[in-house]
């Protein structure tokens, strides 16, 4: 226990050794709502490993590598070959890169909540000012940010590369917003279903699988049904089961009403009516995902 | 002692199916506080409610003057918990780990970043802080938990079992560094165990708790006085074949009560009496040589819970229950 000497030692000149013992804080101090931006900003740089080893930078950075890199091939392509559009719409872009999506979400939910759990750092946050929703907003804004960062910076260079390669502005705009829209809504739908799995276990290997599983699984069994509804030509059935798949939900949304084309067989995207009810379902979702985390933290309390 | 820093008026906390305090009423003042109690006796439930975390089912409390129903963050910012379990995550070094909960406690930054590294310092951590806690010792890790509980300077501070797990060494150093929090930092501690015996070394008073209800109150040093136990074992003699026996009736004729040590180890071939003072150890000492029987030993024990129940027993009938320790 090795504590100051209690010296004043005064030598011959005017050199002398301090004890500063212990200092009392007086200064101010910042209460919940700064507690609650320091746990958001800590959540969401450990989301891209800064601020963790080297080895936990790797697959984040990689993953945001490997999402930008298609964008930044298309719009190089369409420079050289001056064509009048983007091979991709801004609002497809994140639908056909969902395998990143997923991969991204699946690595980073877990290790933002599970490892609280499993070290049981949790108690050590409720004894402080901030509450139970504090934490469960701050992760849960930090994840849904983090999405937005990884989803949202292709399409700022695909709308960088329109301009260079002078296409219609107001278009190319117009295109770029409805974009951004459509993966604020996915990013906060993903972040939620993702967060929601890993809360549950503060194993982060059962996490990870566990949000791949529920991720592809329902995309797998939404596409193979609509798939065989196109085959029966029961083309009502297609936007419908499209309800149950959490991509499919963000790619009937904004072919509802984003502008976007569907990437449901045969382009049957939903009608204005059911655009609302997919509106509704996302929204509700997220609501929920919101709900039951708060919900799941009242429990692990102490 | 004239501040209270905790104050309980008939609080009961009451799951479904067990009672975990039940009308429980004391005042704890400034200074270093002991909270024993066998495991289970609703020492962390204590905890929770003075945190303002759990409601409780009646009664009322106040911490630092703050009712704990009404005034949970308030309190929280003033207060430093270190739980009984393990909390740190390993891939990260102490400072960092700090630095974030000082940063939860609402200091800015830099402050956060200058009272992490006093903080290290004042618990006795050095070059260590920089590496990831995963490999620190049980020792070291119990000082980043103590650490993160007084990074922020908090008026009080919570300690549940903070000597659980380390070695001999590691708990004295442990205690002496509890005591400091008070008398070098200014800060009240209320500190939790299941051993009276290393409280009793470091508190200014202690506070024994069993089933969820106040066994007793008292500043250490009365603990002390009126508890001073001392187990006495003697030789068996032909003049006298039951020594222990012989012993017993000589000192009742000199006005010393012997305890019955029935229950506790050895029973039957050991003496358990009270010392009021020096000159007890004398008389001992007269009478067995008196009778012309050997003294095997005779030495203070320490204080098991079990002690203290039968202490509270003389006055309330309560029902003694062998605690472990």
């Amino acid at each position: 226990m090795a504590t100051e000497q209690p010296t004043a030692a005064v030598t011959g000149d005017q050199t002398r050794i301090h004890n500063i013992g212990y200092r009392a804080y007086d200064g101010p101090r910042l209460g919940r709502a700064y507690a609650r931006r320091s746990l958001y900003s800590q959540s969401l740089r450990g989301a891209y490993g800064l601020g963790r080893s080297a080895k936990a930078k790797v697959l984040p950075m990689l993953l945001f590598v490997v999402m930008c890199l298609p964008a930044g091939i298309m719009v190089a392509v369409a420079v050289v070959t001056k064509s009048k559009e983007l091979p991709l719409e801004y609002t497809r872009y994140a639908i056909v890169l969902q395998a990143v999506i997923s991969l991204y979400i699946a690595s980073q939910a877990p290790q933002s909540v599970s490892r609280d759990l499993r070290f049981k750092t949790v108690p050590l946050y409720f004894s402080r000012p901030i509450e139970t929703s504090d934490y469960v907003r701050a992760k849960y804004a930090a994840l849904a940010s983090a999405l937005f960062l990884l989803t949202a910076a292709p399409l700022i260079v695909l709308y960088a590369g329109a301009l260079l390669a002078e296409l219609d502005f107001a278009d190319q705009t117009a295109g770029f917003a409805q974009g951004l829209v459509s993966v604020a809504l996915l990013s906060l739908l993903f972040a939620g279903i993702g967060l929601v799995i890993a809360s549950v276990t503060p194993r982060r290997g059962f996490g990870i699988a566990a949000v791949i599983a529920v991720l592809t699984i329902t995309y797998g069994a939404v596409s193979t049904l609509q798939a065989i509804a196109d085959v029966q030509d029961s083309t009502g059935a297609i936007a419908w089961i499209g309800l149950f798949s959490p991509i499919t939900l963000i790619d009937g949304v904004q072919s509802a009403f984003l502008g976007a084309t569907s990437a449901f067989p045969g382009g049957h995207g939903p009608g204005t009516g059911q655009g609302v009810v997919y509106l509704l379902v996302t929204l509700g979702l997220i609501a929920g995902a919101h709900g039951l985390l708060i919900r799941r933290y009242k429990k692990v309390g102490l | 002692m004239d501040v209270t820093v905790i104050a309980t008026e008939s609080l009961s906390k009451r799951f479904p199916r067990v009672t975990a305090l039940d009308r429980l009423s004391v005042d704890i003042g400034a200074g270093v506080t002991g909270l024993v109690g066998a495991n289970g006796a609703g020492k962390s439930t204590l905890i929770k409610i003075l945190l303002g975390l759990s409601p409780a089912t009646e009664g009322r409390a106040e911490v630092l003057g703050l009712d704990v129903a009404t005034k949970g963050a308030a309190i929280r910012e003033r207060v430093g918990y270190m739980p009984e379990h393990d909390c740190l995550p390993p891939d990260v070094s102490a400072t960092e780990f700090v630095v974030h909960m000082a940063r939860m406690s609402g200091l800015p930054p830099t402050a956060a970043r200058e009272r992490t590294a006093d903080t290290l310092r004042h618990v006795g951590l050095y070059e260590e802080r920089y590496r990831p806690i995963g490999g620190y010792s049980t020792g070291m890790k119990q000082r980043v938990k103590l650490a993160q509980a007084l990074v922020h300077d908090p008026q009080l501070v919570f300690l549940d079992e903070p000597t659980n797990g380390l070695d001999p060494v590691g708990r004295d150093e442990m205690l002496g560094l509890i005591r400091r929090i008070h008398t070098d930092f200014g800060i009240s501690v209320l500190v939790t165990s299941h051993l009276l015996g290393e409280l009793e070394r470091t508190c200014d008073h202690v506070v024994v708790v069993d089933g969820g209800t106040l066994l007793r109150a008292s500043s250490t040093t009365d603990f002390t006085q009126s508890t001073t136990t001392l187990a006495v074992e003697v030789t068996d003699t032909d003049e006298h074949p039951d020594g222990t026996r012989a012993v017993r009736d000589a000192l009742h004729a000199r006005g010393i009560t012997v305890e019955d040590g029935s229950g506790l180890p050895g029973a039957g071939h050991v003496l358990l009496l009270t010392a009021t003072g020096e000159e007890t150890y004398d008389v001992i000492r007269d009478v067995i040589a008196g009778l012309g029987l050997g003294l095997v030993r005779m030495e203070q024990r320490r204080h098991h819970i079990a002690e203290v129940f039968k202490d509270s027993d003389d006055a309330q009938r309560k029902e003694v229950v062998g605690h472990g320790n």
